[in-house]
């Protein structure tokens, strides 16, 4: 269409007086919150993120309650993280603060296997077993059951009379579900640092530590305001994930995708009908939108992969029961990747790779570091010492001419019960070894006892005559034995000359 | 908003117009959350001013609304570790020397304790590990001019060493030649006669005999018949290894020449008795207590 622009049109357009009025150029400073109802659906994956929520929140809410009988005056909570005591326990494991690499550890484990989870089938942690994802599912269920499904919500969201009392009392049930989930929530993670039964005991008495309530109240406030409020915002605007999870995918991972290659053109279930009696190629997508309506972030997955999408898998389910109805194969919507929509176009049978050189990485990376750490923990010494040389001075001359080295001890007792152990030493000739504050009792071979699940700092002092050891370092090796169990633990240090 | 605002036509996002190298920069607002919460950081940003002390005025500061001081929080701090310390400082102050010493527990602390106020009033002569200086005794070693049992240590910690104290340990290295009592040669020869006793060389052709006469008639009073020393008036055994002020004959003769009288201060007063019998217990166990 062609319109001719006559100039006194222009300038009547440029001199409208509310051009004149200060605007601004950059639209609005915020985007509005658009508020997303998923609907219910039921499927493959659905009945997957159920189980998965059940036992998650069941390990996470009932954990602290299981015992685990440690003997006579150690704690008997199979999980417990005794910060006052500078420990930590699960089942069968007590760490001590120096083993924090075990942690570390864990850490790594934790961080590949989210990489091989992602190189594997793309975000099944987001989808499935983060606590944001499974605490909002939860919450979701929990308004659906009070308010309704979709539409229902969206009508009474609309709804011009919101102070109807069904409505009201409608809200107050549901918010008052979200706290009391809530508060239970903060109540679980407190148990989990401190004897349990005893805990609950003394916080329904009012009696507990200030510390616990403030704690309870913090994971109640972010749990409601979380999983209640800002649902998919934070997965969307807050987490680092999905911006590392894009960056670390590559084109054979799995992720949730619509097959366009089938879905395309989109048309009505009758159109595709008539053009596949004539022969014709027609799409399966028949434009329900069912995979936006269910979606917890409110995208359309047809728009291609997405960083606000966290592969929950609903959409597979909310489309293959569409497709199921109208008779058309499922999986429209499945785990695929471009590569396989390519191949299908091109009439080539789909290759799924799960054996790849960064899964092979990950997964070795895994195996290296759980096998060290299960190495490590199979062969851990309950008795253990450490040995650190006087810095200042570093060697003393005595009235007789001979020399003497001071150190400190550390000797660590792991075991549920005291110990008695012998200290020896090894290195300079004719050295004798002294434990300040231990010497009447015997004074060649210094004996200690160390208190059960304990530490002991012991202050040493070695002593030889310079003639027999005319070298500036000798190296001095300090033997401890468990003289009843026969258990010997070592450590190493120099003898050094002044 | 202006005529130019111009869409994206891939994300359908206004740009903001500008462009480098043919990029747009798309204008993506901010979630609305976001921007409350922003707000809500400077209204927190100010009620900090208020709340909490903040501004400088001309000669001190505005003090907050519920007059917030941090210092007061590290008084109050303070006064709850004495609170629990207490209990384990009386039973220090209860305990004996020995005792404390025998016990793991209070061994512990009273070497914590005795290393951070060694470190504050002793360091400054005795150096940081009280490895000592020249004149100033080493404390890691054996050989203690005053004794160096637990008792002898605590009283040198009390009263001192020519303190002025009236309890104080008392007693002095004369000069024997600065006063005349001995003459130039005199003392050469009780020098190198005192190196002889310790095992040392001495210069050649100097009168054994002699300097033993005058070590007879002037230095046994103190140092003892065999030179071993007498911690009762703080005399040095003159036959070990350890020379406080150095065993070579300039040195030797320097010390008979002009005397020797290092000063410790007393301590009783300055520090509380349970301070000094923790210091008393860092001392002795430093390796060199007897």
């Amino acid at each position: 269409m062609n319109q001719t622009v006559k100039p006194e049109d222009l300038k009547a357009q440029a001199l409208k007086p509310q051009d004149l009025q200060p605007v601004d150029d950059y639209g609005p400073l915020y985007a509005a919150h658009k508020k997303v109802y998923p609907q219910s659906v039921t499927g493959t994956f659905r009945r997957i993120k159920w189980g998965l929520m059940g036992v998650c929140l069941g390990v996470y809410y009932f954990l602290p309650f299981v015992r685990w009988n440690r003997g006579l005056g150690a704690p008997d909570q199979a999980v417990l993280i005794d910060f006052p005591n500078h420990r930590f326990y699960f089942f069968f494991i007590e760490l001590w603060p120096q083993e924090v690499y075990y942690f570390t550890g864990l850490l790594i484990i934790a961080a590949i296997a989210l990489f091989l989870m992602n190189a594997i089938g793309g975000r099944i942690w987001c989808g499935y077993l983060c606590p944001q994802t499974v605490w909002t599912d939860l919450f979701y269920a929990v308004e659906r059951l009070i308010e309704g499904d979709r539409r229902e919500r969206m009508k009474k969201a609309a709804s011009d009379d919101p102070m109807k009392l069904q409505r009201i009392s409608e809200l107050v049930l549901k918010h008052s579900i979200w706290l009391l989930i809530a508060w239970w929530t903060g109540g679980a993670w407190v148990l989990y640092f401190s004897d349990a039964p005893t805990l609950v005991k003394e916080l329904v008495t009012f009696q507990g530590p200030p510390l616990a309530y403030i704690w309870i109240a913090i994971l109640t406030a972010t749990t409601y305001t979380l999983a209640g409020f800002m649902r998919e915002q934070v997965c969307v605007y807050m987490c680092p994930w999905p911006r590392i999870q894009a960056a670390l995918t590559d084109e054979w991972a799995l992720n949730v995708t619509y097959r366009y290659d089938r879905g395309e053109n989109r048309m009505s279930v009758k159109k595709a009908a008539e053009l596949r009696a004539l022969g014709q190629p027609a799409g399966d997508c028949i434009d329900c939108k069912q995979c936006v309506a269910v979606c917890p972030t409110g995208i359309d997955i047809r728009d291609g992969a997405q960083m606000d999408c966290i592969q929950c898998g609903l959409c597979i389910d909310a489309c293959d029961t569409v497709m199921t109805k109208i008779g058309r194969p499922t999986r429209l919507i499945g785990y695929d990747n471009d590569i396989n929509i390519h191949r299908r176009q091109e009439g080539k049978p789909p290759i799924y790779k799960l054996v790849r050189a960064r899964t092979v990485a990950y997964a070795a990376i895994i195996a290296v570091v759980g096998g060290a750490m299960v190495y490590k923990l199979a062969t851990r010494s309950l008795l253990d010492v450490n040995v650190l040389h006087d810095r200042n001075p570093i060697a003393i001359k005595l009235s007789d001419g001979s020399i003497r080295n001071a150190y400190t001890m550390r000797v660590l007792n792991k075991h549920g019960f005291d110990r008695v152990i012998a200290i020896d030493i090894e290195g300079p000739v004719n050295s004798t070894v002294h434990v300040v504050g231990a010497d009447s009792v015997t004074p060649d071979r210094p004996m200690i006892v160390i208190g059960r699940d304990q530490t002991e700092e012991l202050r040493l002092l070695v002593t030889a005559p310079e003639e027999n050891n005319p070298e500036k370092s000798i190296p001095v090796k300090f033997h401890i034995t468990d003289i009843g169990l026969g258990v010997v633990a070592s450590a190493t240090d120099n003898f050094v000359s002044p | 908003m202006a005529d130019h605002t111009e869409v994206d036509s891939v994300s359908g996002t206004a740009t903001t117009g500008h462009a480098w190298d043919g990029i747009k920069e798309l204008n993506t607002p901010l979630p609305r959350w976001w921007v409350i919460t922003f707000y809500i950081t400077i209204v927190w940003a100010i009620g900090y001013w208020i709340v909490y002390p903040a501004w400088p005025t001309i000669s001190s500061n505005t003090a907050g609304l519920f007059g917030y001081s941090s210092r007061a929080d590290v008084a109050v701090e303070l006064a709850n570790l004495e609170k629990i310390r207490g209990a384990k400082m009386a039973a220090l102050a209860t305990a004996s020397l020995a005792d404390i010493e025998k016990d793991p527990a209070m061994l512990a602390l009273a070497r914590a304790k005795g290393k951070t106020v060694f470190g504050d009033n002793c360091a400054a002569c005795h150096g940081t590990g009280a490895a000592g200086a020249k004149g100033f005794p080493n404390l890691n070693d054996d050989d203690w001019l005053w004794g160096g049992s637990l008792e002898q240590i605590q009283q040198t910690l009390l009263y001192g060493v020519r303190s002025g104290h009236p309890k104080t340990r008392e007693g002095q290295m004369l000069a024997f030649g600065k006063d005349g009592i001995l003459k130039p040669a005199e003392i050469v020869n009780v020098a190198n006669y005192v190196r002889e006793l310790a095992g040392l060389p001495t210069r050649q052709g100097y009168d054994a005999k002699a300097g033993a006469k005058i070590f007879a008639e002037n230095c046994v009073a103190c140092h003892g018949d065999n030179a071993k020393g007498n911690p009762e008036v703080g005399a040095p055994n003159l036959t070990d290894k350890i020379w406080l002020y150095g065993s070579d004959e300039a040195t030797l003769i320097e010390t008979i020449t002009n005397g020797r009288g290092g000063v410790m201060p007393a301590w009783e007063g300055r520090l509380d008795p349970t301070t000094i019998k923790a210091m008393a217990v860092y001392v002795h166990s430093l390796g060199g207590g007897k």
